[in-house]
């Protein structure tokens, strides 16, 4: 459950940000992470970024944890 | 697991590395239900050398979560005024009287969020019914559950209500610790948590127990790193606490994140499956949010409950126990027809032990 997410931040407006998640566009809050700018990678939390990532380590953990992250959702699915 | 083309290697040296500094029986504990299922995926347990055990500990909100808080989410959710907002995979854990599916089921509105963005909304979208958020989860998530609150009280929505449940880490590895019986080496500490509350609250594990800790990442490298730094700091008769996971967490975490959970939460004791109650490991809203404290605007008592007769998710919650030890474990108790928590979370220790099994731990 404490699952983060890489995602690049595509647009950003107010406290809010458009992120890429494995081609899915998903609206997810700055709040905690107001420095992040379009093309920064942040880890993302249910919703929120919760930090800001360097590129080059965002690819590297990208691939297990969207992984995860596929399974993790599939299963909010299942039992929704 | 796929592990990537140039990791295998890098994988190797790890290992060997590894090995070579083992000396004599050692157990490290995985505090976070995400290291346990990358660590199972990658099939790290199988790569450890003998005398080197990795044990899952109380890393899973939903695991942690006792049968008491289940039954008094799904006494909410049967009320007609009530809808019942959760993560997902709380729906299936069993209650004493059902869990929240088989409420819904029966007629109850529950719903499953993915984001506390969602609650918000939700309680916006349907003004005439009594909106109840159950909350679980660790540091990671508890800020973005203080958005909500604070967010429903901004937008002026008087039909939101919190079911708190969230737990904190710290406190439940100084109960373990102080309860003695683990007999753990050492701590691969969460990541995520981690990001949200940075080294300083792990401290007193070298300080007062004259253990390390490593802040780990969550890719197979990582842990392997993170076991690794374990075992130097193991050789060199050093107890400390290390960050691995340099990329994502900062000495002092998350301030924004960490400043807005204190201005809503305030630590309480709480219970926890297996471990009993913590002092200080749980949040309740604080003074200026109470009114939306759904265990007092519904005044629910909170009744203890057993867990269910043969299930040992207790012991293994402590690391006391593996899965396989479990009577019950594949014989009717299984992820389709799970009795206890820890088989129904993706990250339960019983889950992985049942989609990844054979290894041996
Ligand atoms: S196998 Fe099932 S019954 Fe046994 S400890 Fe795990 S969750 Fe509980």
């Amino acid at each position: 459950m404490c699952l983060g997410i890489p995602c690049k931040v595509v647009s950003k407006g107010g406290d809010f940000a458009e992120v890429d998640f494995g081609g899915v566009k998903r609206q997810v809050s700055l709040l905690f992470c107001p420095e992040a700018e379009v093309g920064d990678y942040v880890l993302v939390h249910v919703g929120f970024a919760i930090q800001r990532l360097e590129e080059e380590d965002a690819l590297q953990t990208l691939r297990l944890l969207q992984e995860l992250g596929e399974q993790y959702l599939e299963l909010e699915e299942g039992g929704a | 697991m796929n592990w990537k083309r140039e990791e295998p290697e890098a994988a190797r040296a790890l290992v060997k590395e590894i090995a070579r500094l083992v000396e004599g029986p050692l157990r490290l504990m995985e505090v976070c239900g995400t290291h346990t299922v990358s660590i199972f995926r990658a099939g790290i347990r199988a790569m450890m050398p003998p005398g080197l055990e990795l044990i899952s500990g109380p890393g899973c909100p939903v695991c942690v979560t006792p049968t008491g808080e289940i039954d008094r989410a799904v006494e909410l959710a049967r009320r007609p005024e009530v809808v019942l907002l959760t993560f997902g995979d709380l729906m299936r854990v069993p209650g004493s009287r059902g869990s929240l599916a088989q409420a819904r089921a029966e007629g109850a509105d529950v719903r499953v969020i993915l984001s506390p963005l969602d609650a918000v909304a939700v309680a916006e979208g349907e003004p005439r019914k009594k909106v109840v958020f159950f909350a679980v989860g660790f540091e990671t998530t508890s800020p973005a559950i203080a958005w909500a609150v604070k967010e429903a009280r901004r937008r002026g929505l008087e039909n939101f209500y919190l079911l708190p449940c969230q737990r904190l880490i710290p406190p439940a590895i100084r109960a373990l610790l102080s309860a003695g019986r683990t007999g753990v080496d050492g701590f691969i500490l969460p990541g995520h948590v981690s990001v949200i509350i940075g080294r300083a609250p792990y401290l007193f594990i070298a300080r007062e127990f004259g253990l390390p800790g490593v802040i780990t990442g969550f890719e197979p490298l990582d842990i392997l790193e993170g076991i690794l730094m374990l075992l130097r700091q193991k050789k060199e008769g050093r107890a400390a606490i290390e960050i691995q996971y340099r990329r994502a967490v900062k000495e002092e975490g998350n301030p924004l994140a960490l400043g807005l959970m204190e201005e809503v939460f305030r630590p309480a004791d709480a219970r926890w499956r297996g471990l009993g109650s913590i002092p200080s490991s749980g949040l309740l809203l604080r003074d200026g949010f109470s009114e939306m404290d759904a265990v007092q605007a519904f005044d629910l008592p909170y009744e203890e409950v057993k867990d269910p007769p043969g299930c040992l998710c207790g012991e293994i919650l402590q690391g006391l126990k593996r899965p396989p030890d479990c009577p019950l474990f594949g014989r009717g108790c299984t992820p389709e027809a799970p009795i206890g928590p820890c088989m129904v979370s993706s990250e339960g220790t019983c889950a992985a032990y049942y989609k990844y099994g054979g290894i041996s731990a």
